[in-house]
């Protein structure tokens, strides 16, 4: 990899907050406007740094929620406890500075080349990468086949709704609302398990291509799952998330 | 607090305190365990941060792999746990 | 010099009275679960404590170290990542009772765990009334993420050297660091003197 290349992803960038999108109650995404950025990959996160007025500094990171060729933006989640996350979806204002550095990640990142069929399945904000991924499937006109698993725990907490409503060619969207439905719900209403694996993921002859993203229960739980029905290993990528509100 | 279990994170996590310390994408590297040798990528091992620092462990028999301790800005890196990092 | 970011501070506690909180502190309800690996589920049946090294090697089976006299206590807790929790009540056998079962002159103790967790500890400050080997947290059997079945409590040390999961002491003439001590923690950690790190 280029020196420049390198010396740009582990450097501490100023970014400016551009526009602010409330997802959910508790979510919220960010646009970032950051010079120099060195582009990114579908699936990869960024770390941020916050710095108080004392000299304090938090770092965490957030996957980045956009395709590559959009501007950079991430979806966080607010976690009540939290340190950061009330910061960045309650205070944080358009104009105001964070520092970014990367973006982050080679392993749980895919390009339409990495071909299919595609197996997303998201427990809560684990969606974020995800919509990457959808989105950059879309830009690039992939063809490749997608079905998203998407586990929330009610509707109003189902990020990026509306989008995943649209009914995309070529792409399936399946909920489950594990804590709380709507009147007339008729889909899926508990957490993801193994006969609901079985229902919904891509066959296993197909040698699918599976990217699981969310709280670490939720992961373990589905990658073995997958791993069960005959998913091969080293075609799951998995990404374990902390504290989520899922 | 989140369940334990769920604070249990992976590689992806320290992608970026990887990155740092090594120069260079870790996630992709491959570990092998020097206590039962089991061979993954970094992405998928075992990642624990207590607040003290953060100790990555294999994911077949729990041996320490690395430990990453950062104070005043310097790193300390012990990786004597790996067989080998490529 | 990275710019402020507007409006963000570190994590606040509570007030709390004067003197009850190190510097640097906050003070928190919770009671935060930080561990460096996985809780281990170790039998009762196969469980003991030892004291090892020196001249009185001892070791304490669970119905063995029931049977010791035992105290409740009252303490307030300080972790290096700089939360606090006041008033915690544990029962828990005394390290007096545990020393007076052994003959012993070596000045330090490495505290040794399920899991392979290690700290070290001088042995005057585990006597003197300073230190117990707690099974019991607010009234209750101490769960296993806290560190049951029983956890090193040592008070007026930062918190990490109250090892979870403790199996017994290696006795030895000079201080050796445990794990969190090996990568730049003080050896010794006195909240008060904010003694996190070597060299402070």
């Amino acid at each position: 990899m280029a020196g420049t290349a390198v010396r740009g992803r582990l450097t501490w960038l100023t970014a400016t907050v551009g526009s602010i999108v409330d997802e959910t109650a508790k979510v919220r995404t960010l646009s970032l406007e950051v010079p120099d950025w060195a582009g990114h990959r579908a699936g990869q996160h960024l770390d941020i740094r916050l710095t108080a007025e004392d000299g304090y500094q938090a770092e965490r990171a957030y996957s980045i929620a956009t395709a590559p060729g959009e501007p950079v933006a991430i979806t966080v989640e607010r976690l009540d406890d939290g340190e950061v996350s009330p910061y960045l979806t309650e205070e944080l204002r358009p104009g105001d500075q964070i520092e970014v550095r990367g973006p982050v990640g080679g392993y749980f990142v895919w390009d339409p080349v990495d071909g299919g069929p595609l197996m997303l399945l998201a427990g809560g904000s684990g969606i974020v990468p995800l919509r990457a991924i959808l989105r950059h499937r879309a830009r690039e006109e992939s063809p490749v086949p997608v079905r998203l698993l998407y586990s929330s725990r009610s509707w109003s907490e189902v990020i990026y709704r509306a989008e995943l409503d649209q009914h995309a060619p070529g792409v399936a969207v399946i909920h489950t609302l594990t804590r709380e439905q709507p009147a007339g719900w008729t889909g899926y209403a508990r957490r993801v398990d193994q006969p609901m694996l079985a229902e919904v993921a891509w066959s296993a002859a197909q040698a699918p291509l599976a990217y699981v993203c969310g709280p670490t229960s939720f992961v373990e739980t589905v990658a073995a799952g997958l791993v069960a029905l005959g998913y091969s290993p080293g075609r799951v990528k998995t990404e374990r998330f902390g504290a989520t509100g899922s | 607090m989140e369940p334990l279990e769920d604070r249990v994170l992976d590689g992806n996590a320290i992608g970026g305190m990887l990155l740092e310390v090594f120069g260079t994408e870790m996630t992709t590297a491959t570990g092998a365990c020097g206590s039962c040798g089991t061979v993954g990528q970094v992405a998928e091992l075992a990642v624990y941060r207590p607040g003290l620092g953060t100790v990555v462990r294999c994911r077949h028999c729990d041996n320490v792999l690395m430990v990453f301790v950062q104070v005043s800005g310097v790193t300390c890196v012990d990786l004597r746990g790996l067989a080998s990092l490529t | 010099m990275s710019p402020i970011s507007r409006g963000f501070h570190r994590r606040h506690g509570e007030e709390a009275a004067e003197g009850r909180v190190p510097p640097g502190q906050y003070v928190t309800h919770d009671f935060p679960v930080l561990s460096a690996g996985p809780t281990p589920h170790t039998p009762l049946a196969n469980w003991t404590f030892s004291i090892e090294g020196g001249d009185g090697a001892k070791s304490w089976t669970w119905q063995e170290f029931q049977a010791l006299p035992a105290e409740t206590v009252t303490v307030d807790i300080h972790c290096v990542t700089r939360w606090s929790k006041l008033d915690t009540t544990w029962m828990g056998v005394s390290l007096d009772v545990l020393f007076g079962a052994v003959s012993n002159d070596l000045p330090y103790a490495l505290a040794f765990c399920d899991g392979g967790y290690t700290t070290n500890v001088p042995v005057a400050d585990l006597t003197g009334g300073k230190a117990w080997v707690a099974y019991s947290y607010d009234g209750g059997p101490l769960a296993a993420e806290h560190g049951g079945p029983a956890r090193l409590l040592v008070p007026h040390l930062y918190f990490w050297k109250s090892a979870k999961w403790v199996r017994g002491l290696r006795l030895r003439d000079t201080d050796e660091p445990g794990f969190w001590e090996m990568y730049g923690y003080n050896m010794y950690g006195d909240p008060w003197r904010e003694q996190r790190y070597a060299g402070d």
